[in-house]
């Protein structure tokens, strides 16, 4: 079972290395935007500094959002994701493989490029660590929700809209508790409460989206 | 009469269809009798606040309706999950039914409370956690919304609308409690402290009698909306041409 998760895994990491432009996208998007906030504010230290990690947040929501319209529309498309269905290992298992590869080379990259934003936007050490951290537990919990809204409306040909209205009320507490958490090291308090509150959803989330979204999947493939 | 067969005589829709027309003018009639005794006994018997003065009066509308948000939202997302479990086309119905009567009761708990917080906090709105939660409760209802008429066959509609629907009750208690944590500046609750109920009698019985109101209109509204549907649903259907031609 571990093996046929792995093929997965290996399947969709080698589409995605043969289609580049797919993991870039996302990430030019990512840049573009948070670099189009200190066009409109202006150069003003203060200010952007204090509300960089909002940007970038809420940026990263976006991007994350944009990048999952991939992820069962090709394979919904030429039918592979019927013969998943058909396979004898549970559906909600190969969900999750899809998952993790699709945070490999779209959540990943967008961590490791935000360091360099975070100089743009004039954020100190510690809060650009705090925030690598608040991330790096966030974007896979927002990729496994965004999938559920994913799996939903991969059969309808106008489904981008309606995606951002099904999922993005489901991103607010973990935009909520990241923004808490970097607000908290900005003022030199400890955000270790934050952090473990993420830390829960995002094993509530690993724990119980595969079953949504295996659910949802068999839903839109009726 | 055993369990098991009523519950299948309710599932079928002819059934239903007679029985909500029988019921429907009693419980419109109840909630026309209740709705005028709970709003005399709030805007006139009822005595003033001591620290709100007359403006705390919206109360009787603006509680039974944030109670009505979720207790609808709740409904829809369990009526949506004995459809997809048991394949029930009357519980899917009853789940899509729910949505927009939900959505509106969620958006008039919103305006009340904005309308209430202009002479209390002296704002339209504040980003405090408990309008937070009802401001996200309203998207929840019209994402479900969007994604029922998004989809053109209605059956499949209802599946994948009920399956939103328990991502949502899932996720509920952790968007109430992240929103709680983040900011607070809304009243404690009044009501639920059942001991000891920091509100008067003189203005709990009110609010009660608006609250079972509140609840006998959701029901007639719905039975109106579940008829319709099942109307539509089934017009191909003999009982319904059988109907049509009697009228």
């Amino acid at each position: 079972m571990f093996n046929a998760w792995l093929q997965i895994l290996k399947r969709d990491l080698l589409i995605a290395f043969r289609r580049r432009s797919e993991i870039i996208h996302p990430l030019i998007f990512f840049v573009m935007v948070i670099s189009l906030f200190p066009l409109a504010i202006g150069d003003d230290k203060v200010l952007l500094q204090k509300i960089a990690p909002a940007i970038i947040w809420v940026t990263a929501l976006l991007a994350t959002m944009l990048s999952l319209d991939n992820l069962f529309r090709s394979d919904f498309e030429d039918g592979s994701l019927e013969q998943m269905n058909l396979l004898k290992i549970p559906l909600s298992l190969i969900v999750t493989a899809k998952i993790t590869a699709h945070w490999l080379i779209t959540g990943l990259p967008l961590i490791l490029i935000t360091p360099l934003l975070a100089v743009l936007l004039y954020m100190t050490a510690d809060t650009t660590t705090m925030l690598l951290l608040t991330l790096l537990l966030g974007t896979p919990t927002l990729s496994l929700i965004g999938a559920v809204g994913i799996a939903l409306t991969v059969a309808l040909r106008q489904g981008g809209v309606i995606l951002s209205l099904l999922i993005l009320p489901l991103y607010i507490p973990v935009l909520i508790f990241a923004t808490l958490a970097l607000q908290n090291t900005a003022q030199g308090f400890s955000a270790e409460a934050q952090l473990a509150m993420m830390l829960a959803i995002l094993v509530l989330a690993i724990t119980l989206a595969p079953f949504a979204i295996a659910a949802a999947l068999k839903v839109s493939l009726n | 009469m055993n369990i098991k067969r009523l519950y299948h005589q309710f599932a079928s829709p002819p059934y239903f269809y007679r029985i909500s027309g029988l019921w429907l003018p009693y419980i419109m009639g109840l909630f026309v009798l209740l709705f005028a005794a709970g709003l005399y006994g709030g805007l006139v018997t009822a005595p003033t606040d001591y620290e709100q003065g007359e403006a705390y009066r919206i109360i009787f509308v603006h509680v039974p309706a944030a109670w009505m948000s979720l207790f609808i939202y709740m409904v829809m997302a369990i009526s949506g999950a004995i459809g997809l479990i048991w394949r029930m086309k009357l519980a899917e119905i009853v789940s899509i039914s729910s949505a927009p009567i939900g959505a509106s009761f969620t958006f008039l708990a919103l305006a009340t409370g904005s309308i209430w917080g202009k002479p209390m906090w002296n704002t339209w709105w504040v980003w405090d956690a408990r309008l937070t939660s009802e401001l996200l409760l309203l998207f929840l209802y019209l994402g479900v919304m969007a994604l029922y008429n998004a989809i053109e066959d209605k059956r499949t509609a209802a599946r994948a609308v009920a399956i939103l629907a328990l991502v949502g009750v899932v996720n509920i208690p952790v968007i109430h409690y992240s929103v709680e944590w983040w900011n607070t500046l809304h009243q404690g609750p009044t009501v639920t402290k059942f001991d000891k109920p920091s509100i008067h009698l003189s203005m709990l019985i009110p609010l009660l009698i608006m609250a079972v109101a509140f609840k006998l209109y959701y029901i007639g509204s719905l039975f109106m909306r579940v008829r319709t549907e099942i109307i539509v649903r089934e017009q191909k259907s003999k009982w319904v041409k059988d109907l049509a031609e009697e009228s």
